[in-house]
Order: C-alpha cells, then sequence, then structure tokens
C-alpha cells in the first residue's frame, strides 16, 4: 500500500469508469485469460473500446443478465478471468442467482462491475439505484466486496482483481468524476483499509468508503476546527473487512461512526457492527441511506435528502462521543 | 456407431440409474430415466472424455442443465469408469460427492454445477465460447427438461448461442411431456417447442429419444452444421424402464421395497435380453 492523499476536495476531469476501462485495457493486453462480458452498456463504462481491441475476448450479452452472469460462469469454468458488467442494480438483483449458483457456489470466480453506485445513478433514478447490492454480494459465501472512493483506488483495485481466482467479487464505482481524494499511482491492498487521519486524542473513528469517504475528510477538518480529534478510514475494502484496524480504532476512541452510499441495514455499517460485537463492542452511529428506496433528482439534492454530507458526519460524531 | 452395443449400455445405464437412486431409497427417477439412451450415445459413441483427467483440455463437455438428473450421469460416469460405480451409492448422504443436483466442485465428470433450471443453458453458452477462444475442437452438449423451457434463461442463451454462431453447442432437449406439477401441456403449454426453437435459429431436428441410432445420426447432422448452434428435441417417456415411475411419469418417486424389486429385476431381465439378443 502506497497512499498518497492530496486533500483539495477538488473534482477529478476525468470520469472514474476510466479507471476502470483504461486499465482493464492494458490487463488484456498483457493476460490473454481476460474476458469482458457487458449488457449493453459498454457505452456507459467506455469498455467499447475493450471490444474493438479484442473482439475474440469482450462480448455483447445484450439486455439479458442473468445469461450473461451464466455466460461468464461458463467462461470461467475454462480457465478464463471474466469481468462482467452492468449498472449496479442489474449486476446485482438481476443476476443475482446466476452469480450466487452457476459461479460462486460452483466454485467459479466472476468479477462483477456495479456502475452508478447508490446515489450517483442520480437522473436514472430509483429503478437504476443501487443501494442494496453490497448487502447482496456480502451475503454470498466467500466473496469479495469492494466500494472505491476515486479514480485512484478504482484503478489500484482493478489491477489486482484478476490475482483473484477465489469466490465471486463485486466492485461498485461511480461512473461520472468523483472528487479526487488520493494522487493517481496510490496502491491499495484489498483487505486492508486506510487511515487518512490518526492521532492520540481521538475521541472516535469515522469509517467511510466511496463518495463518503470525501465527505468524511471534511468532516474531519471541521471538527479539528471545534477541537474535536477523530480518526478517519476509509474501508474500501467491506469484505474482506480489516476487522484488526477496526478493532483497534475501537479500542483507542471507543466510538465509531460508519458512512457509506448504501442502505445502511445491510452494509459497511452492517459488516463494522458485526466485527464489534464479536471483537470490542463499542458504541456505533451509522451515516447512509436509511432503509429507504432510492429516486430521481442530482447528485447533489440526493446526498442531502438521504443525509450523505458531513454535516450528517459531523452530528453522528458528536452523537455517538455522547453515547460513550 | 455399434448399435447393439450402445443398446446395451443404455440397459446398463438404467439398471445402474436405479441402482443408484435405490441406495437412498427416493430421488429424480423420471427424468434420470429417461435420458439412458442419449446418455449412452454420447457417453459411449460421440463425446471424446477421459474418464482418468475429468479435466482433460481438450474434453467434450456435458452440462446436464435439469440438475436433478444427477443419478442418470452418475450412473453413466460409474460405468464409464470416472471412479468405481458403487461410490455413487452414497447418493444425498452426508457428504458425499454425489449430491441430488449435480456439483462439479464434487463429483468427478461433472463440468458445470446445475440445479436452479435455466442456467445450464447460459454456463454450456459460455464454456463453448470459451473453448472456441481457445482453438479447441471439443463440443459442449447440454440437455436441457421440457418443463425447464419455462424459464426465460434459456430463450436468452438460445439468442446469444445464435448470435454468437457457437457451432460447437448442442442443446438437448428431454421432451417427455411432463414437469413436477404435472403434464407440461397443463402447466404452461409451450406450443411446438421444436418450431420455438428453430425461430430461435437453432439447427433443430425432433426425434424418437428411445432410438440410439436416431440420436447418434441426428448428432452428426448437427455437427455438420456451421456457424450454428443445434437443438435436438427428443420425444421421450419420463421414467422409461423404471416400472413403478414410467406409467405415471413421476417426477420423484419413493416406492416401497418390493417395487423396488421389480423396478430392479424388470431392468436386469431388460439388459438380459439386449445381451443376449
Amino acid at each position: 500500500m502506497d497512499v498518497k492523499v492530496i486533500g483539495k476536495h477538488e473534482k477529478d476531469a476525468r470520469a472514474c469508469r476510466d479507471a476502470l476501462a483504461l486499465t482493464l485495457d492494458e490487463l488484456m493486453a498483457q493476460d490473454k485469460r481476460i474476458c469482458y462480458v457487458d449488457c449493453d452498456l459498454m457505452s456507459c463504462v467506455n469498455t467499447k473500446r475493450l471490444r474493438e481491441h479484442y473482439p475474440e475476448r469482450a462480448f455483447e450479452a445484450g439486455i439479458a443478465e442473468g445469461n450473461a452472469a451464466g455466460v461468464a460462469a461458463g467462461l470461467a469454468a475454462t480457465g478464463k478471468k471474466v469481468f462482467f458488467h452492468s449498472f449496479g442494480t442489474f449486476s446485482s438483483r438481476r443476476c443475482y442467482d446466476q452469480i450466487y449458483m452457476s459461479a460462486a457456489y460452483a466454485g467459479l470466480t466472476v468479477h462483477v462491475l456495479g456502475s452508478d453506485a447508490g446515489v450517483s445513478a442520480a437522473f436514472n433514478g430509483g429503478t437504476h439505484m443501487p443501494l442494496e447490492d453490497g448487502a447482496m454480494y456480502l451475503s454470498i459465501p466467500e466473496s469479495t466486496v469492494l466500494d472505491p472512493a476515486d479514480y485512484a483506488q478504482l484503478e489500484s483495485i482493478t489491477r489486482q482483481l484478476p490475482g483473484i481466482e477465489h469466490g465471486v467479487t463485486y466492485t461498485r464505482f461511480v461512473r461520472k468524476g468523483v472528487i479526487q481524494v488520493y494522487e493517481d499511482g496510490s496502491t491499495f491492498e484489498i483487505g486492508k483499509g486506510v487511515v487518512l487521519h490518526e492521532s492520540a486524542a481521538d475521541q472516535a473513528t469515522v469509517i467511510a468508503s466511496g463518495i463518503l469517504v470525501d465527505e468524511a475528510l471534511k468532516a474531519w477538518e471541521a471538527l479539528a476546527a471545534e477541537g474535536i480529534a477523530v480518526r478517519v478510514i476509509d474501508m474500501f475494502t467491506w469484505k474482506p473487512l480489516d476487522e484488526d484496524l477496526v478493532e483497534k480504532a475501537a479500542r483507542e476512541t471507543g466510538a465509531i461512526v460508519t458512512a457509506e452510499n448504501h442502505n445502511v441495514t445491510c452494509g459497511l455499517g452492517s459488516v463494522v457492527a458485526n466485527c464489534l460485537a464479536r471483537r470490542c463492542p463499542t458504541v456505533q452511529e451509522f451515516v447512509g441511506v436509511q432503509d429507504r428506496f432510492g429516486q430521481v433528482g442530482p447528485q447533489d439534492f440526493l446526498m442531502d435528502e438521504y443525509g450523505l454530507r458531513t454535516a450528517d458526519i459531523i452530528c453522528a460524531v458528536k452523537r455517538v462521543i455522547a453515547r460513550k | 456407431m455399434d448399435e447393439r452395443r450402445i443398446k446395451e449400455l443404455a440397459a446398463e445405464i438404467r439398471l445402474e440409474t436405479l441402482r443408484v437412486i435405490h441406495s437412498r431409497g427416493f430421488g429424480h427417477v423420471g427424468g434420470s430415466m429417461d435420458l439412458a439412451d442419449v446418455m449412452a450415445v454420447l457417453y459411449g459413441a460421440v463425446m471424446e472424455y477421459d474418464p482418468k483427467q475429468p479435466r482433460w483440455e481438450d474434453r467434450d463437455w456435458l452440462v446436464m442443465s435439469k440438475g436433478h438428473a444427477g443419478p442418470v450421469a452418475y450412473a453413466t460416469f460409474g460405468l464409464m469408469g470416472y471412479y468405481p460405480k458403487e461410490e455413487a451409492y452414497t447418493l444425498n448422504q452426508p457428504h458425499t460427492k454425489f449430491p441430488s443436483h449435480m456439483d462439479r466442485k464434487l463429483t468427478p465428470g461433472v463440468d458445470l454445477t446445475t440445479g436452479s433450471l435455466g442456467q445450464g443453458a447460459s454456463t454450456a453458452v459460455g464454456a463453448a465460447l470459451g473453448n472456441k477462444i481457445d482453438g479447441r475442437k471439443s463440443r459442449v452438449y447440454a440437455i436441457l427438461g421440457d418443463g425447464e423451457l419455462d424459464e426465460g434463461e434459456i430463450w436468452e442463451a438460445f439468442h446469444f448461442a445464435y448470435a454468437h454462431k457457437l457451432d460447437n453447442l448442442l442443446f438437448f432437449v428431454d421432451k417427455n411431456g411432463y414437469q413436477l406439477d404435472g403434464p407440461t401441456d397443463d402447466i404452461l403449454a409451450h406450443s411446438d417447442i421444436a418450431a420455438k426453437c428453430a425461430a430461435f435459429g437453432l439447427y433443430t431436428q425432433e426425434i424418437d429419444g428411445h432410438d440410439v441410432t436416431a440420436i447418434y445420426e441426428a448428432i452428426q447432422n448437427a455437427q455438420s452444421k456451421k456457424g450454428v448452434p443445434s437443438c435436438i428435441v427428443l420425444d421421450t417417456i419420463k421414467g422409461k424402464g423404471a416400472t413403478f415411475a414410467e406409467p405415471k411419469r413421476e417426477h420423484s418417486s419413493q416406492p416401497k421395497e418390493e417395487q423396488w424389486a421389480e423396478a430392479l429385476a424388470a431392468a436386469e431381465q431388460a439388459l438380459e435380453t439386449i445381451r443376449k439378443a
């Protein structure tokens, strides 16, 4: 792991999808075993280039996600390293049994990619807003579930996925440009959380992932200005969760706030709570979508609407400290 | 093809399938027994495989999409030497390698895991695609049930197979006319299955699913077609050769011990008759 934080809270001019598409393009040139299957959404994530460059290994399965997931599993059975993409709603709910049974249960690895994580589905609205995709993949035995924060993190993850040859993996990501948290070239280790701020005076720990990482960093600045020291951890790796890091934070700071672009009923907050209940029972507050369906609107509106803002994290930190 | 030998093999598979299910006392007899003839042709005269190397790269693949027909596959694999056939007499016992629905992680010879109906069609497509990418001559044989055709995924898989010109893929439809709750016409009528498969672009034939020569010739015919996937609709009798299951076209059976004795004796007799012919 080699991480450099930018700390400017500025939006990346590049779309996150390119971290995936350009990296996969490079990886497919190096490794002939890599295949790519999409469901009529290549244009949305800039992966038409893969079909142009590797027509024998990048496939359109059309608008038929269940079959596409099964085809991906069958390809994996012939020794291929298969990436499978659709919008997060469709690469989870729409093909769950195929991923569960034809791939995971059958001992075949498929790297599932779900674009438009959570409220980033914005103008496609509630029908296209995956707020439970992580939950579905968390509940598949031996799975890996990842929620990267930005371009550099998605790129680093993408490079590691072909090396995972056990269990299915699920990576939920934002298609568009997001606030750039990490400098390009930063590298991350699946299974290891990233400590972004820590001090001996920390009164609580904010454990965030995805687009909530930047909100957590802004919350840290605001709280520091008020004299409240908190630890901030980027836990892009929901599963395997960095349980040692979670436990250490709980023991050293005594209070936890989780922050996720997902339904809190079964997501990052839940896996952290599960870990804490077993290893170090600790007061916890959950920032995220509070068991609601998605809806249409600009992402800024949706982040306000569902309480995914810096201010929501600040309030949660104060609440959790009061409960200690 | 040595017709007499394949008929004998089909009778051996029927007897062995009964023995496998009898070891547990109950199971999916109907949809297993009606496949004995196609399994005999595939494993006795058509497919390339090596029982000592079940995952041999250049093998032909079998995908039993109607995964509940596991017992007929376990019987066939045992007879072909993948393992001592008696091993399969642990069907559905704790920690068995022979579960009711087929599992590639457990059983030598099983290429893809099936059980959630419809899914084997898609994984068979993926396997055919993967073999094509690698330039292997391997063919993929997928066996679907007619009740299974209720699943929309089957038709998605046909669509994909046609669009990607998977001529190394052959679907069989075991058209026995029955599914769990009763006759397929009564549950969700299909109209003409072969016409529908053909309309999806598959080179489709319909034959007597218990005529080993017809099955063999249809497979040869299908394999001569370039650029299109194929389909052979097998007209079969559910439970064929199981005295307690065939008259009622049973999906699953739990016969009494005397019924088992009668069925096993009849299957032994059928085998003897072929051997003496």
